[in-house]
């Protein structure tokens, strides 16, 4: 009993610590987790850097993680684009002007800076040479090649407001249009194989494949300025920060940020490097140190091992309890197996978003959603294990006069035990996995070369974090094996 | 010491036992015979408290039984049953101490009852550290038989203990439950369908079937003044496979 109090209060301290213990930035800048978001970013994080103040980049998963972040207070400011924050976020049905969002967002108490000046939107590309040899400077002009073989990002030929609503607004003739993936469309675009693809205005691969933008003459593509979204008291407590921001204001246009990220996606330049190339600001004191692999991976080992480890321990603590209560009262387990189920059917990354208004982002509410994920395989485990104790065995243990935490503790609890462990296996297992969209609310671990890999459109970079999470699972999966097999052989010798 | 009025119980629609009275002498063996399904199982159920009538009532030394008491009176009894009822996570001699370790005893005084209950059951004492699992059928009856006497109980119930044995081994545990039964001078209550096993070790035999007493009386009243015609019936349903010869 002594040693299970000594780690329950352990486990809770370690996790007060970690939400405590966050070393924070006076300047915390969050960023979505794709290149430009990135380098615009670190542009914003070179003023505070010069006047000597510590900063913090956070990289989320996902405007909804950012704008939560930013509204909790986890983040001081963001890039955001002008589009997504009128629709996906403000809910209007199309894009807003600069004043009315600044009145709006006012309301929420959060500032926005003028736009930098490039509209990163939707864009139809096609090759130079194609472009010349047929004559098209803009998407009307796609009507004069009825036969070209188009080819669009799923989610371009989903959206409503995309392939469909295009071809009606310009009405064209094409119907050869295909499905393809973002990175094979442009791919097979270079290779000849299609006419033309949906893009990003400042996608590095416009430079890299040498493409041409084809103008949208009819307005058709919302716009998406990119604009910087900051809390309005970090405003008031750091004025010249605001100020400094407000000076990047018209000064990159689609063909600067296009460079720029192909400077860090094609040339592999750091984006800490090019935002401060882009700001002329050479040298400061931070400079720009490269992690060797077994850095990292220790770094990322320690993380994801300290999400699995506390929210598996808080799980272990809380189920098992809850999961004897359950089999020896039915209807509390009705009451406690429908409220964990509804957890369990949220998808892991809705519930790692819903667990920012309560704990921010980092570690804490990965930890919780990880929590609360474990709890279904163990509090059902142990419950099924308690009740398929054998008739004979629990009458057995009445007969003798037992208590029932006796009997709980020398006869049941001992009997249930293989069922129990397996719980935690099964939990633990999908905890590890789990554990890596943690790194998309700034939790760390394995997820973050994933993320960083997948932005970048490295395999190396990925593989850095997808083969060491696997293994991870694999080598709990034989612990908790071994462990289950001595159990067993203790009980049935 | 037990006295049982007007008992009745049922499982769901299925009517167990039927107004059952019956008085236990102190100090007694009691036999209770019957056919498989007759309700004499239940009724050590019903007198450890481990189910409740749903008519008549249980008297413990001329007292009716409170709820508070029930663990006592079920640590002052000692309970055998078909297979034991051994727990397979415990090592015999752990199975044994199991109550005891329990309220309290010394490692000495657990030892020493330990010492006596080996001596008596007739147990290999090199059993005692084994697993239930890896004991035979005659060994583990002899570790339950241990564990029931181990608090030295006022009474001493006995679930077929025999019933899953092969007949060599059963014989001589028969031999020695006799022999133990004598020593002790325990009352007890001991559930059986085999007529000679039952005219072997009982003073008194209860013979019941379908949830009633039939007769109750020492066997040779049963054998030779049968109260009813189910008596007779089952009395020579069993006779010897001698008298085929």
């Amino acid at each position: 009993m002594k040693i299970g109090s000594v780690i329950f209060c352990s486990i809770m301290m370690m996790a007060m610590q970690l939400s405590n213990g966050q070393t924070q930035g006076d300047v915390k800048v969050g960023s979505k987790q794709f290149t430009e978001s990135l380098i615009l970013a670190e542009i914003m994080r070179v003023s505070p850097t010069q006047r000597g103040l510590s900063s913090t980049r956070h990289d989320l998963g996902g405007t909804r993680v950012l704008w939560a972040a930013l509204l909790k207070g986890s983040i001081d400011a963001y890039p955001e684009y002008t589009g997504t924050l009128s629709m996906e976020i403000l809910g209007y049905k199309q894009g807003a002007t600069f004043e009315e969002l600044e009145k709006v967002l006012a309301t929420k108490g959060i500032g926005i800076v003028r736009p930098f000046g490039f509209n990163n939107t939707y864009a139809i590309g096609v090759t130079e040479k194609y472009a010349t040899a047929q004559q098209l400077e803009k998407i009307s002009d796609l009507r004069k090649v009825p036969n070209a073989e188009l080819a669009f990002s799923h989610e371009f030929i989903d959206r409503t407001d995309g392939w469909k609503a295009l071809q009606k607004r310009y009405n064209l003739p094409q119907v050869n249009v295909r499905g393809l993936d973002h990175d094979i469309a442009y791919r097979t675009l270079n290779e000849g194989q299609i006419a033309a693809t949906d893009l990003y205005s400042t996608d590095a691969e416009i430079e890299y494949y040498k493409l041409k933008v084809l103008k949208d003459d009819l307005l058709f593509f919302p716009e998406y300025q990119a604009v910087i979204l900051y809390r309005m008291d970090f405003g008031k407590k750091h004025p010249e920060i605001i100020e400094d921001w407000n000076q990047f204001a018209g000064k990159i246009d689609e063909s600067l940020m296009s460079l720029m990220n192909a400077d860090v996606k094609v040339r592999k330049i750091s984006e800490v490097e090019v935002a401060r190339g882009f700001v002329g600001w050479v040298g400061g004191s931070e400079s720009v140190v490269r992690d060797t692999v077994w850095t990292r991976f220790f770094k990322n080992l320690k993380d994801h091992l300290t999400l699995v480890f506390v929210s598996l321990s808080l799980a272990i603590v809380i189920a098992v309890p809850l999961g004897i209560i359950c089999a020896k009262f039915d209807r509390v387990g009705h009451v406690v197996f429908a409220g964990v189920g509804i957890v369990q059917v949220i998808p892991a990354l809705a519930l790692l978003v819903l667990m920012l208004p309560f704990f921010g982002i980092g570690r804490t509410p990965a930890i919780a959603a990880l929590f609360l994920y474990s709890l279904l395989p163990i509090i059902r485990n142990t419950a099924t294990g308690i009740k398929s104790i054998e008739a004979s065995l629990s009458e057995s243990a009445d007969s003798l006069g037992l208590s029932w935490w006796q009997k709980l503790r020398l006869i049941e609890f001992p009997l249930a035990l293989p069922s129990v462990i397996t719980g935690i296996k099964i939990s633990a297992v999908i905890n590890v996995g789990t554990a890596t969209l943690g790194a998309i609310i700034g939790a760390g671990g394995f997820g973050q070369p994933i993320l960083t890999g997948i932005r970048l459109d490295d395999l190396r970079i990925i593989l850095e974090g997808a083969v060491p999470a696997a293994g991870l699972a694999v080598i709990v999966d034989l612990i908790f094996t071994g462990l289950e097999k001595t159990i067993h052989l203790r009980i049935r010798r | 010491m037990l006295e049982l009025r007007n008992i009745s119980f049922s499982y769901g629609s299925i009517q167990v036992l039927n107004d059952i009275s019956l008085s236990i002498r102190k100090g007694c063996t009691t036999i209770i015979l019957g056919p498989s399904g007759c309700g004499k199982s239940t009724l050590l159920k019903l007198i450890l408290h481990l189910i409740r009538p749903q008519l008549g009532s249980i008297e413990v030394d001329g007292a009716p039984v409170a709820e508070k008491d029930i663990r006592a009176i079920r640590q002052r009894t000692g309970y055998v049953l078909q297979d034991g009822g051994l727990f397979p996570h415990f090592t015999a001699s752990r199975n044994v101490t199991l109550l005891a370790n329990e309220l309290g005893w010394t490692e000495e005084k657990q030892q020493a009852r330990m010492e006596v209950l080996t001596a008596l059951a007739r147990l290999d004492k090199g059993l005692l550290s084994k697993f239930p699992r890896t004991l035979s059928g005659g060994q583990r009856q002899r570790v339950g038989l241990m564990r029931a006497l181990m608090l030295d109980p006022d009474l001493l119930l006995l679930d077929e203990p025999l019933g899953s044995l092969d007949p060599l081994v059963r014989v001589d545990l028969q031999q020695d439950l006799k022999s133990i039964f004598g020593e002790l001078k325990k009352t007890v209550l001991l559930v059986t369908h085999d007529l000679g096993e039952a005219a072997y070790l009982g003073d008194e035999i209860i013979l019941m079937n379908e949830g009633r007493i039939l007769q109750q009386g020492p066997m040779r009243t049963l054998v030779d003044h049968p109260a009813d015609p189910f008596v007779t019936r089952f009395i020579h349903a069993q006779r010897t496979f001698l008298e085929h010869l």
